[in-house]
C-alpha cells in the first residue's frame, strides 16, 4: 500500500504537485505510478525557461518496461528540473515524493484546487482502478 | 482472471506482480525487474515457464514426420536427451513458431513450443502429422521451470533426487535426461548456463520452494525479456512471425539445407531467397544518445533506406539501451532511430550483446 502525504495535490495522471512557500510549485509522478511502470530507465526532462500548458506533455519517464508521457498538472513555466534524473532515474523509484522530483514550476494562474484531487479523492481514484 | 500455473500461489507469496501474457496469469516481477535481471547474470535465478506447451509425438514415422515439419534437421540428434533449436515453417517460409525438439527415442519426441501459439500449432502440427500416423499428445499436465545463472546448476541440484544429481551435473550444454518424475534439460533463454525443467504440476511447488530456500532469485517476465534481449535471443511474435522468413530474422543457422532431398515445409519459398542480395539484415542495434529503444521504433539509414526495431528495451548489464532490428540490405555500421521526432544515433553491433555475464560489444563507448 502506497503512502500518500498529506500536503500535497494528485492528479488522475498520476502526477502530484506541491505548493512551495515562494510561490512556485514543485512536481513529480506518485508511488503508484512509479510501482505501476517498474525500474525507471531514463527521464526526458524539459528545457528551464519552457512554457508549458496544464494537460501537455512536459517530460517522458522510460522504465524498463515502457515510456510513459508526464502532462503538466498545471500551466506555467519551468524554473527547474531535477538533473540528477539523467543519471539516477531510479530516484523515481525509491523516492517518489522526494529526491525523485521532476520539474520546479511558476504558475501563470492560481491553482485550481477542486480540479485536483486530494490525497483522500487520490487514494479512492487508484482503489479504483485495476492494478 | 486467466489460466494459473501450479506456481500461481508461490508468485502471489513472493509479492508478484501479476500480468496477463497469452491468457495466463503470469509474474511480471516480483519488485525489481532489474535486481532479478542482475541475479541471473551474477548468480541464479528462477522462472516460472509452465505456461509453454509441451508437446510429446510418438510413433514410427515420428523421424520422418519431423524432418518435414521443422527447417532444422532432427537427424543431427542422435543421443538421448539430445536438443535442437529450430522453426515451424508455413508453406510461403514464414515461421509459424520456433521451439525446441528433444530426442527421447526412435519413436518418441519432446517439442516444447510457445504459449501465445499454443492453439494454432497443435492444429497445424496435428494436420501435418495425419498422414504418418503420429501420435500428438499435449503435457499440460507438466510444469516448467527455467533455473538459470553462473550458478543456477550447482544450487539446482541440490532440489533434485540425489542418485540424479552426478548425471544432471554432467549434462552437456543443449542436452536433457529424466530424473525420477523430472525432465531436466541444459538449455534456457537468458545466454547464461543453467537447466529447464519439466515436472508433474504437483511436484512444481516443492521444487520451487526449494531453489528459492537455497538462495536463487525468484524473476518474473520481464527480466526474462531484457535478459534474452542482451543474449539477442529472439522472441516469437515480435522478432519473426508468419510473414518473416528465419533468413531475415537472424535464423538461417537454424535452418539445414543439407541433405538437398529433405523438402521440409517452406523448403521451396525460403531457397529462393537463400542467395538473394536484398535480404533485410537482422542486426543488433546500440543506443549511442540518451533514451531508450522500443519495439516498431523506425530505423533510418542514411542514403539505403529504412527498416523497424523488432526488441526494443535497456539493458541493466550495460547499462545502455539495446535492440534487434530488421534493415535494408547493404554494408553499414551506423544508423539512425526515431524516437519521439527525434533522430537517436546508433551503431550496428554484432550480437550477442552479452553472453555468460560479459558484455560482448567491444568498446561500448560514452553516451553522447
Amino acid at each position: 500500500m502506497s503512502e500518500l502525504p498529506g500536503e500535497l495535490l494528485y492528479t488522475r495522471d498520476h502526477e502530484w504537485l506541491r505548493r512551495e512557500d515562494d510561490g512556485s510549485v514543485t512536481v513529480g509522478i506518485t508511488d503508484h505510478a512509479q510501482s505501476a511502470l517498474g525500474d525507471l530507465v531514463y527521464v526526458e526532462l524539459p528545457d528551464v525557461g519552457q512554457e508549458v500548458s496544464e494537460a501537455g506533455e512536459m517530460a517522458v519517464v522510460e522504465s524498463v518496461k515502457a515510456a510513459s508521457d508526464v502532462y503538466a498538472p498545471i500551466s506555467g513555466e519551468i524554473l527547474a528540473v531535477n538533473e540528477e534524473l539523467a543519471d539516477d532515474p531510479e530516484k523515481i523509484n525509491s523516492d517518489p515524493y522526494g529526491d525523485g522530483w521532476i520539474v520546479r514550476m511558476n504558475p501563470s494562474d492560481s491553482i485550481d484546487e477542486d480540479a485536483m484531487l486530494s490525497p483522500d479523492d487520490y487514494q479512492e481514484f487508484i482503489d479504483g482502478l485495476d492494478d | 482472471m486467466g489460466s494459473r500455473t501450479p506456481l500461481f500461489d508461490q508468485h502471489i507469496e513472493s509479492n508478484a506482480r501479476i500480468v496477463d501474457f497469452g491468457g495466463w496469469d503470469m509474474p511480471l516481477h516480483y519488485g525489481s525487474q532489474k535486481e532479478e535481471h542482475h541475479a541471473v547474470r551474477a548468480r541464479a535465478g528462477v522462472f516460472d515457464v509452465s505456461h509453454m506447451t509441451i508437446v510429446d509425438l510418438s510413433g514410427e514415422r515420428v523421424r520422418d514426420f519431423l524432418q518435414t515439419l521443422v527447417a532444422n534437421d532432427v537427424a543431427k540428434l542422435k543421443d538421448y536427451g539430445k536438443a535442437l533449436y529450430t522453426c515451424m515453417l508455413n508453406a510461403d517460409g514464414g515461421v509459424i513458431d520456433d521451439l525446441i525438439i528433444y530426442y527421447l527415442s526412435e519413436t518418441d519426441y519432446r517439442l516444447i513450443v510457445n504459449a501465445a501459439t499454443r492453439d494454432k500449432d497443435l492444429a497445424w502440427i496435428r494436420k501435418q502429422a495425419a498422414p504418418y500416423d503420429v501420435a500428438v499428445n499435449e503435457r499440460a499436465e507438466l510444469g516448467m521451470v527455467a533455473v538459470q545463472g553462473p550458478k543456477a546448476r550447482e544450487l539446482a541440484a541440490g532440489c533434485i533426487g540425489a542418485e540424479y544429481r552426478d548425471a544432471a551435473l554432467a549434462l552437456k550444454p543443449f542436452n536433457g535426461m529424466q530424473a525420477g518424475t523430472l525432465f531436466i534439460a541444459r538449455t534456457g533463454y537468458t545466454g547464461e548456463d543453467g537447466w529447464e525443467i519439466c515436472m508433474p504440476a504437483e511436484d512444481a511447488p516443492k521444487v520451487w520452494d526449494c531453489l528459492l530456500a537455497v538462495g536463487v532469485v525468484p524473476c518474473g517476465l520481464g527480466a526474462r525479456d531484457t535478459l534474452r534481449l542482451e543474449a539477442a535471443m529472439n522472441l516469437y511474435g515480435t522478432d519473426m512471425d508468419e510473414t518473416v522468413s528465419p533468413l531475415e530474422a537472424g535464423l538461417s543457422w537454424t535452418i539445414a539445407w543439407e541433405p538437398s532431398s529433405r523438402k521440409f515445409i517452406g523448403r521451396g519459398a525460403i531457397e529462393a531467397q537463400r542467395n538473394a542480395a536484398d535480404n533485410q539484415r537482422f542486426v543488433g542495434l546500440l543506443l549511442e544518445d540518451r533514451g531508450v529503444l522500443r519495439n516498431h521504433q523506425k530505423v533510418v539509414v542514411e542514403g539505403i533506406g529504412e527498416g523497424e526495431i523488432t526488441s526494443g528495451g535497456f539493458s541493466p548489464t550495460i547499462d545502455r539501451s539495446i535492440g534487434l532490428a530488421r534493415l535494408p540490405a547493404g554494408d553499414y555500421d551506423r544508423a539512425k532511430v526515431e524516437v519521439r521526432g527525434k533522430l537517436l544515433n546508433v551503431r550496428v553491433v554484432k550480437t550477442p550483446f552479452v553472453r555468460n555475464g560479459e558484455i560482448q560489444i567491444e568498446p561500448v563507448g560514452e553516451i553522447q
